[in-house]
């Protein structure tokens, strides 16, 4: 896994709420055997409409906006547990999604791909929205370390809760299997003492 | 103070606990299928570490299934790739796998059960959210990533932190023509898409305790569509009767001792949740959705809710509903029975029963698709076939299939399905394709009907007449 420690970065605003990870990946796109490929489709009914044409009035395509920061509406990444979603958002080129609140098993996902999930107030978000959509070229800087993510050239800033263990691992690149298997003898006791 | 029937399940099963982080959680059974475990074997493979408990894992082969001609090769490369190399992995590492044809086929949460594999008190898990049907024994069961299905092949545990506690009670007795479908559709329009979020449910009270386990899977199935990681119901009578004798149930004197031991999870009578909701059976009716998550439900004659924001405005432009319209009387070409949801025994008689003596609506395309073999070959056994034959319906083989259309089974784009699925996101059944939730009852007078009628009017109607 790829260490995360901080990012500045500009951001996408996504304004809509309860984004299902049937949109981030369409079912039609998991019959692959490996994890490449799936960024050319995320978001792709979204970005294109079934002809293949650009759908101009989507935010990912709009040129005004660019860079590895994704901000969406509430409840974002909820539905099916298909890491596609997250190997896909990572493909496209996103480091961070930002939200005010984010399904349980995306979340995992995500924080297993490098890709970190930041939850802020919805207020904040609601502010960041605005400041985004009124001058798109806003650096954010997120700083993992000292759990913050500040606009540039403003005083907006929000501290963001993390897992101390997955902090950690995002910090270093380490994955949970590293940690289980280094468990394996109390994972055999385990099973012995039932 | 007292012990929830989760906190029993979860605490019996932690092997450690990290200092201001995670537990490492034991997992009894580990169910695979074809698209969301390649990746999984992959890595493993490439980091040269061995499945550490393969006969703990069972594989089936369901979401990416052709529904008919199962006996001939899959016609798409993609899909025949994928089945292939599920089949190679699960050789390659002395895994179970029940592929397309066998006796045991099916959906992965309709053959777990049906065989016995699903019991009381496991710790279950799945690349695949409604891994959470399990719960409806009393189990722990949630759906998991493709890193995590890689983390138990190697460790048969997982890396987790104790999810808050929630129970929903629902008291009283419910109506004619209600089913559990209407039960989970009702609890999630009025608690919300992500009210259950960082928790784990219990279902408790009398309609629960009533229902049988076909119904306590289909509500148990859904509690990830309010953002619940699983739901649970206590193991019960109902459910040792359902257990008792299935192929890979404790048999004998291990059985007996088995429910000996299932008998002392039920939640104490002095335990605490984090979250309760308690709802009245009587304030339920048939549900159907009109947008496109599951909590936009209505009662089937209730009107749209006129609300204005920029999401409910989006999903209504999607499916083509105005606010404050009625949901009676819409006309609909398509009508799904199947899915995790509702593709067991008891919803094909729900829909047998209804249609019988009936002929399906010349405007609708009608398709029924069993969960399992074991359940397709009860439909035939039951006489259930010839009335779904006789009223113009076609019985598929079985699979995930128009649930995610990730097969041929699609929607076409525009069009409005009624569907006894769990999702009805944009284009979860094809690309363009409307999708209304509804109760194998509510779907079956859909197909018969040609639009969306009372069912509860109708049920009366036939109470009469007879």
């Amino acid at each position: 896994m790829e260490k995360f420690t901080t990012l500045h970065s500009t951001a996408i605003p996504l304004e809509i709420e309860n984004i299902d990870t049937d949109q981030i990946i369409p079912a039609r796109f998991l019959k692959a055997t490996d994890k490449q490929g799936f960024g050319d489709n995320a978001f792709r009914d979204w970005r294109f409409d079934k002809q293949g044409n650009i759908n101009e009035a989507f935010a990912l395509n709009n040129p005004k906006y660019h860079g590895s920061i994704l901000v969406a509406g509430d409840n974002f990444g909820c539905g099916s547990s298909r890491e596609h979603a997250a190997w896909a958002l990572a493909g496209y080129g996103f480091k961070v999604i930002v939200s005010s609140f984010f399904a349980d098993i995306f979340k995992g996902n995500a924080l297993n791909n490098g890709l970190l999930p930041l939850q802020v107030s919805e207020g904040f978000l609601k502010d960041l929205f605005e400041v985004i959509k009124t001058n798109p070229e806003t650096v954010l800087t997120v700083n993992l370390e000292a759990q913050t993510l500040t606009v540039d050239g403003s005083n907006l800033q929000t501290d963001f809760d993390i897992d101390p263990y997955k902090k950690t691992c995002m910090i270093n690149g380490y994955d949970d299997i590293d940690y289980l298997l280094s468990k394996k003898e109390q994972i055999e006791a385990f099973e012995l003492s039932r | 103070m007292g012990k929830t029937l989760f906190d029993k399940v979860w605490d019996a099963h932690v092997v450690d606990s990290i200092e201001n982080g995670p537990q490492i959680l034991y997992i009894d059974k580990h169910l695979i299928h074809e698209v969301t475990s390649p990746q999984a074997f992959n890595e493993l493979e490439e980091r040269n570490i061995p499945i550490f408990r393969p006969n703990q894992i069972v594989a089936t082969a369901d979401h990416n299934t052709p529904t008919q001609n199962q006996h001939l090769p899959v016609r798409d490369e993609l899909s025949r790739n994928q089945l292939k190399q599920l089949a190679e992995n699960c050789d390659k590492n002395n895994i179970t796998l029940y592929g397309l044809g066998h006796k045991y086929n099916g959906i992965v949460h309709v053959m777990a059960p049906e065989l016995g594999i699903t019991q009381p008190g496991m710790t279950m898990v799945c690349g695949d959210s409604h891994t959470s049907t399990h719960g409806a024994f009393g189990t722990i069961a949630f759906g998991i990533g493709t890193s995590q299905v890689a983390q138990v092949f190697a460790s048969q545990c997982l890396l987790l932190t104790k999810p808050k506690s929630l129970r929903v009670s629902v008291n009283g007795t419910l109506k004619p023509g209600v089913l559990p479908k209407d039960v989970i559709l009702y609890i999630i329009s009025k608690i919300g898409t992500n009210a259950g979020t960082g928790y784990f449910c219990e279902y408790a009270g009398d309609v629960f305790e009533n229902m049988s386990m076909e119904g306590r899977m289909t509500v148990c199935n859904m509690s990830i569509e309010m953002g619940a990681r699983g739901g649970m119901i206590a193991p019960d009578e109902t459910t040792f009767a359902y257990v008792k004798g299935k192929e890979f149930a404790p048999q004998g004197e291990a059985f007996e001792k088995a429910v000996a031991y299932w008998k002392t999870l039920p939640t104490d009578a002095d335990a605490t949740f984090d979250k309760e909701y308690t709802f009245d059976a009587e304030d339920i009716e048939p549900m159907v959705t009109y947008g496109t998550n599951p909590g936009m439900g209505i009662k089937i004659n209730a009107k749209i809710p006129d609300l204005s924001d920029a999401s409910f405005e989006k999903s209504l432009e999607y499916m083509d509903f105005k606010k404050g319209e009625l949901m009676l009387n819409k006309p609909i070409n398509y009508v799904f029975i199947g899915s995790c949801t509702n593709s067991r025994i008891e919803d094909f008689r729900v829909a047998a029963n209804y249609i019988k003596g009936k002929q399906k609506a010349p405007n609708v395309t009608a398709w029924l698709v069993p969960g399992s073999k074991q359940v397709e070959s009860q439909i035939e056994e039951e006489g259930l076939k010839t009335v779904f034959e006789a009223a113009g319906f076609e019985l598929r083989q079985p699979g995930c299939s128009a649930c995610l259309a990730m097969n041929d089974d699609k929607i076409p784009e525009g069009e409005y399905c009624v569907s006894t699925s769990n999702r009805n996101f944009e284009g979860r059944q094809g690309q363009g394709a409307r999708t209304i939730l509804a109760s194998p009852l509510v779907a079956a007078a859909t197909a018969v009907e040609g639009k969306i009628v009372d069912v509860t009017k109708a049920l009366s109607l036939e109470e009469e007449l007879i």
